[in-house]
């Protein structure tokens, strides 16, 4: 069913998000979970679910993500025909580079008219979590929708600056679609994937683009409610919205639950690059507790609460507590960290403490030396 | 058209049983035994050989080869996945004229002249795929070039009293061979082949003709075709190594190369940022160390969940070692799991492994025990124990 699907992620769409981690790269290539970027998840889930030709929608400071893609080969998706196509900002001399997600989609209808595929599944990348798109595809199918939103039971405020709620009725049938509504309790919020068929999402770009329209939230979603068939379908699995540094390093630290990794992880099939690191050295001295510790890292100190990505050292005497130490980064001797963020190939050197919180975590920025 | 050809290609002899590894290699060939949490021996020749610009690598496989196969795969791991040249396996097969198994060494070779003619070399390098060593073949290459040779042998000195295990080159002072013992009940030096051989191809090809001829010989590359050459006055010169060169062809050997990765500075680095060592990487998440884990000394690869105790130990992914279970002086492959409260000491555990709880394998190192082996998916059941120096490959429920 699911390979009647082409696949379509958003790399860049929510970066003011998360400015701290997306200033050098796409939201798509936040490095997460120690040895993952966030479009790994994204991106895993569609292979999961059989589906073997994926766009990927980007806009600027892409660099990182075609390092981190290659040619799709760790995903299954190096493919004769299909796999990983890049769909870079299409612009002339008329047009400027897409400034929204109608706009973005337009300029991958040339992408869209090319496939065969019966469906298109649009997914973003600020969602963490195991979801079977097979399923999404059989109750979009059962309940001859036009849209299907897949949207989450949230009981936390989101930080997003835009962000879409929706309300199904008990057949599904979405009554109305709310853009960045204020809420207390609880929330059906769209967790920013949906589907449709690659026919209909063709004919909506061309009329909405005839009429001007610029937002497929406000102008398509919200005000066609009505004449549209949208459909909810409930996720009721393990969601991480990453929609701040402070709900970054949340969900982050959940990993550390042995349910989250179990949901996540438990099937095994989060595909991400791979490095040829050496497997993790533990010292003598190193004293490692309540933590996950990717490969080609040295530990001659205490870790505890922590996630440290690939090719981490920490050095003898330093005590790093309820940190997130990512890819290269070096801790030298006798250094202290509690509730830090430390982005790429930071260095710390010997005796340094640095101390955040957890509602605001101390976060270094990418090479910097302290 | 311009003939396209390799320069040097390599010949890795894959197809050995290992069958002083007992229960690791009662399913698969000795290569594709688990080395160093992630590793497979294989990987150092194929990384040797990629990371010393060869590009072109025959495996010539033969017992239990399914497992070796898959892994190798199209090569890409090892960047060996290539329009012209790679790694391609070799097996033994069906001929119009003559058909048989791999005989010895350079039969092994010979039955695969036309698989080496088709990339036209000048140089062939012949390799086993059962020592763990970092090694740039280049160097090697370019010695066999200064020399003149017809043949260079990488040599590494030994132990003498443990020089009757190998072959042993007796070498002039310039390092030319004017004799090669296989395996000498009363060596004359100390200066071991480490089984790796730089011919120039004409004359391996037409050595191999003539030995596959002979039907006296044994078709073995240090009983039959080095002491044939020598005969002849072909030119044959030693290649000093010096640097880590384990077999790992015993159960100890094996045992003691894992070992060496451990510590501060370990006898042999894996995580060498200047050769590395290439392999499959498994498909797992980081590994997770629980409130109650204590690992010392020890290497742990992705995926491995750790709630008990770990000293001194080498680890490969998705082991789980199970809260109150106590690890020491091991090597645990893939996927195996220590339930609570057992203990495994001085062992080497093969890939989905069960120690149920309370169970015992092994006996503290010391110089009357001997290592413990499970083999393959050998389950040990609740508060039995497995006594040093046993070896298992089936489950086990008690005496």
């Amino acid at each position: 069913m699911a390979n009647s699907a082409v696949g379509v992620i958003f790399s860049n769409i929510h970066d003011e998000n998360i400015p701290e981690l997306s200033r050098h790269r796409t939201m798509a290539s936040i490095p997460y979970g120690g040895r993952y970027r966030l479009i790994d998840f994204a991106l895993s889930n569609m292979v999961n679910s059989g589906i073997d030709t994926v766009g990927i929608v980007t806009k600027y400071n892409y660099q990182s993500l075609i390092d981190h893609l290659g040619s799709g080969k760790d995903w299954d998706l190096a493919r004769k025909d299909g796999g990983i196509i890049l769909l870079p900002p299409y612009s002339d001399e008329t047009d400027a580079p897409y400034t929204n997600r109608l706009e973005a989609l337009k300029g991958i209808t040339g992408f869209l008219n090319h496939r065969n595929e019966e469906y298109v599944i649009i997914s973003d990348c600020d969602a963490i979590a195991h979801i079977d798109f097979s399923k999404v595809f059989s109750y979009h199918e059962e309940k001859k929708a036009d849209i299907t939103m897949v949207y989450h039971e949230e009981t936390e405020m989101v930080d997003s600056s835009y962000f879409i709620t929706i309300d199904p009725d008990k057949t599904g049938r979405v009554q109305t679609v709310k853009i960045n509504p204020a809420y207390e309790g609880k929330a059906n919020l769209y967790i920013n994937v949906m589907i449709m068929s690659r026919e209909f999402l063709l004919n909506t770009i061309a009329d909405a683009t005839m009429r001007g329209f610029t937002s497929f939230g406000k102008d398509i979603l919200t005000k066609h409610v009505d004449t549209l068939k949208i459909y909810g379908y409930k996720f009721d699995g393990y969601y991480a919205g990453v929609n701040s540094l402070q709900k970054y390093y949340k969900h982050s630290m959940e990993l550390l639950n042995k349910d989250t990794r179990n949901e996540l992880f438990g099937a095994r099939d989060i595909y991400t690059k791979v490095r040829d690191s050496a497997p993790s050295k533990y010292s003598q001295n190193a004293v490692v507790k309540n933590s996950l510790i990717s490969d080609g890292c040295l530990i001659d100190g205490t870790v505890e609460n922590c996630i440290l990505f690939r090719g981490v050292k920490v050095g003898k005497g330093s005590v790093i507590k309820n940190s997130i130490v990512m890819q290269d980064s070096v801790i030298g001797e006798n250094v202290e960290l509690d509730c830090v963020i430390t982005d790429k190939n930071v260095v710390i050197r010997d005796r340094r403490r640095l101390l955040g919180c957890e509602e605001l975590p101390y976060f270094i920025a990418k090479g910097r030396m302290i | 058209m311009i003939k396209r050809k390799k320069e040097c290609v390599a010949m890795l002899l894959a197809g050995g049983q290992g069958s002083r590894l007992y229960a690791l290699t009662s399913k698969i060939a000795k290569p594709a035994v688990a080395f160093g949490a992630k590793y497979r021996i294989i990987d150092f020749p194929l990384s040797n050989c990629i990371n010393s610009g060869i590009d072109t690598v025959g495996v010539l496989t033969q017992y239990e080869p399914l497992e070796l196969n898959e892994y190798i795969g199209n090569g890409q791991p090892w960047d060996l996945d290539r329009a012209f040249g790679g790694v391609h396996i070799l097996s033994p097969y069906q001929a119009k004229k003559k058909s048989s198994w791999f005989e010895g060494t350079a039969n092994a070779i010979y039955q695969n002249l036309n698989f080496m003619q088709k990339y036209n070399p000048d140089y062939v390098l012949i390799l086993s795929g059962d020592h763990i060593y970092k090694m740039d073949y280049s160097k090697m290459l370019r010695a066999h070039k200064a020399t003149g040779a017809d043949c260079t042998i990488a040599a590494i000195e030994v132990p003498l009293k443990e020089a009757s295990r190998f072959g042993i080159l007796n070498t002039n002072a310039d390092g030319s061979v004017y004799e090669f013992e296989e395996k000498p009940k009363e060596p004359k030096s100390n200066l071991a082949s480490m089984g790796i051989y730089i011919f120039t191809a004409e004359k391996l090809f037409k050595y191999l003709k003539a030995d596959e001829e002979n039907p006296s010989s044994s078709k073995d590359f240090g009983k039959d075709v080095l002491p044939a050459m020598l005969n002849a006055g072909e030119k044959m010169f030693s290649y000093r190594f010096k640097g880590y060169w384990k077999d790992v062809g015993t159960i100890s050997s094996l045992w003691e190369s894992n070992m060496d990765l451990l510590g501060a500075a370990p006898a042999f680095d894996v995580a060498d940022a200047d050769w590395k060592i290439h392999s499959r990487n498994p498909l797992a998440p980081p590994e997770y160390l629980g409130k109650n884990a204590i690992v010392h000394n020890s290497m742990i690869a992705l995926g491995c969940e750790i709630e008990g105790t770990v000293e001194h130990s080498v680890l490969a992914s998705g082991v789980v070692v199970e809260e109150g279970a106590f690890v020491k002086d091991s090597v645990i492959m893939a996927e195996t799991v220590i339930k609570k409260g057992a203990r495994v000491v001085y062992s080497i555990l093969d890939e989905n492994c069960i120690v149920e709880e309370n169970a015992v394998v092994g006996q503290e190192k010391s110089e009357n025990a001997g290592i413990s082996v499970l083999g393959r998916e050998v389950k040990i059941a609740k508060g039995v124990s497995v006594a040093g120096g046993k070896i298992l490959d089936k489950d086990y429920k008690g005496e």
